[in-house]
């Protein structure tokens, strides 16, 4: 026995050796194919998503060097600053919005449309049009239609509707539920896609077993669709809350946050400070904020999941 | 009266279909209809929007397009966007390619890890890293450079494009492959000469994926190219937009013609486009 195992493992290294340097040149091989990219993000990405969390502690201007001022920045942004506030609140606003209506259309279009074979490629494709347009696009097609001079608003007041004759992107209590509206217009195509996708993946039997057994549409709908396309939707509301946190472009063409503040967000914010006020260590701040109220979701998500959710 | 009874549900559904069609017909409306709505204004001279802003145009003016072309100065932009649009989408395909190829083909040890890390990078957002990038983009002359976006782009784009082509790459039959190293042929001859024609569905759908997306990306332009002679279509049509407010019809021309190529791409293509969107949308 002692004397068979020194052999044994003698044996097994000299078998291996020739393997091993084989396999770490494949393995130099496998890594030269990976490293390029690995670079470039560490340059682009890691690198200065490292350096965020730093300058968070900084006084910078962007310029020179970076004064350390501990958590200065984020006491001035929890505790004083009244933009940050409103901010907050309307990012909450968003996500309430995009995870009610936005949702609510793309599901009851994709269930409207899921039973249609005649035509339904071509509506599929109709619907999806508008979120391959680019942002400053949309933004500009309703900043047309929502004219209260020449606009839809416009047009209803000639024909007696009077009300939505109102420039609804520049009064503050209605620019953020405006801009909110503009972005849903090109974005739940996209989510019904989503759905129409999982909704079509649901073996027809289950369909015919409800009906057989006497189900009503609506019935359809609770007990067979909504459970079969219930990891497509969990995921999507993730990430709509997630997103929710990191919206920049709409509110940034349309407004820039305005009037008065009155739909100013995170993202409109961060650069604000970055690039008009040269407060870049307060702004990687707001930022970094911004990322962790949007990673908060994720842990909530996987708190939700542990707690026996079925998500 | 003959009919059995098994086929009598059969009435409802197709009364149900009707209001199927209703509804999608509605929605199609809603969806369409501000388009094309823009595609008038843009054949309307600019007294004629004022007196009908929404319908079709009574005298069409096909001259708002040059008008709009030379105000615009779509020469320029669309040369700069295009350039940013082709690099882009070659970096993505080739460095993400080969980060592609090391993940399904070529055991690359610790290859759970580097996943991991593209789904972290996949969902940092960019507002995180914007203000470290910009100066450090600053520091290393990358600002208002064509070359310099790029980069940044084809970092940002480069997890959706590894994710997808991996998964293309895994599903391909492993024997071509081997045949070309039993030839005697290197890796990269293997990945370039095998893999890559192979696997041009993949890229194709990347490809018009990372272009769209770099063909309409305001944010990131917006903060590295302030100089005029480099915007890109998008940043360039923004400004045209505030600086010709009132200039409905010259507005609409600029919108249609940068619209266009993706409306053309899209119908020839439409398949691929939403495969392929509806996948990567999920990277945002």
């Amino acid at each position: 026995m002692a004397h068979t195992q020194p052999t044994g493992v003698a044996g097994v290294q000299a078998r291996a050796a020739p393997r091993r340097r084989r396999f770490s040149q494949r393995a130099i091989v496998a890594w030269l194919f990976m490293l390029p990219i690995l670079v470039l993000f560490a340059l682009v990405v890691i690198g200065p998503s490292i350096a965020a969390v730093f300058y968070s502690f900084t006084d910078w201007s962007g310029i020179g060097k970076a004064e350390w001022v501990g958590l200065a920045n984020y006491q001035k942004l929890f505790f004083q600053d009244l933009s940050f506030r409103k901010a907050f609140s309307n990012n909450i606003i968003w996500m309430i919005i995009f995870l009610i209506i936005p949702v609510t259309l793309a599901l009851f279009a994709a269930g409207v449309l899921a039973p249609v074979r005649r035509g339904g490629m071509m509506f599929r494709a109709a619907l999806f049009i508008p979120y391959l347009l680019p942002t400053v696009i949309v933004a500009q097609i309703w900043r047309n239609l929502l004219s209260p001079t020449q606009g839809i608003g416009a047009l209803l007041a000639n024909w007696g509707i009077a009300g939505f004759d109102r420039a609804f992107l520049g009064l503050s209590q209605t620019a953020l539920y405006a801009i909110a509206f503009v972005n849903n217009w090109q974005w739940w195509g996209f989510l019904m896609v989503l759905f129409l996708a999982a909704m079509q993946n649901i073996p027809r039997e289950l369909y015919d077993a409800a009906r057989i057994d006497g189900a009503s549409r609506l019935d359809e709908f609770r007990y067979v669709t909504l459970p079969g396309i219930m990891p497509t939707l969990v995921f999507m509301l993730l990430m709509t809350a997630i997103w929710s946190f990191l919206i920049f472009d709409y509110v940034w063409i349309l407004t820039q946050g305005g009037p008065a503040g009155s739909s100013e967000v995170l993202g409109t914010l961060v650069y604000k400070n970055a690039f008009n006020r040269f407060e870049a260590g307060y702004a990687s701040a707001i930022g970094l904020t911004m990322s962790a109220l949007a990673g908060l979701m994720i842990v909530i998500f996987i708190m939700l999941r542990r707690r026996g959710w079925e998500i | 009266m003959a009919t059995t009874p098994a086929i009598r549900p059969r009435p409802p559904l197709r009364l149900g279909l009707t209001t199927n069609y209703l509804i999608l017909i509605v929605l199609t409306m809603f969806a369409l209809a501000p388009i094309v709505v823009m595609g008038f204004n843009s054949l309307k001279s600019n007294a004629e929007v004022g007196r009908n802003p929404l319908g079709p145009p009574a005298a069409i003016q096909w001259n708002n397009y040059p008008r709009a072309w030379e105000q615009g100065e779509f020469g320029k932009t669309t040369r700069n966007s295009a350039i940013l649009v082709a690099s882009t989408v070659i970096g993505v395909l080739a460095l993400g390619g080969m980060a592609a190829y090391s993940l399904a083909r070529l055991n690359l040890p610790g290859g759970g890890m580097v996943m991991l890390l593209l789904l972290v990078i996949s969902t940092l957002p960019i507002q995180l890293f914007l203000v470290p990038l910009f100066f450090l983009w600053k520091n290393l002359g990358l600002i208002n450079n064509l070359a310099g976006l790029t980069l940044i782009y084809t970092a940002t784009n480069a997890p959706f494009a590894i994710f997808l082509l991996r998964s293309y790459m895994v599903q391909l039959p492993a024997d071509f492959e081997d045949a070309a190293r039993v030839d005697g042929a290197n890796e990269w001859q293997v990945f370039s000469k095998v893999v890559l024609p192979l696997s041009w569905p993949g890229f194709l759908t990347v490809g018009l994926v990372v272009g769209l997306g770099v063909w309409n990306e305001f944010l990131l332009a917006t903060v590295f190219i302030s100089n005029p002679d480099l915007f890109p279509v998008a940043t360039s049509y923004y400004r045209f937009t505030s600086r010709f407010s009132r200039d409905w019809s010259l507005t609409s021309a600029a919108a249609v013609m940068m619209i266009a190529p993706i409306l053309i791409l899209f119908l020839a293509l439409q398949r691929r486009f939403i495969d392929g969107l509806t996948q990567g949308g999920l990277k945002g």
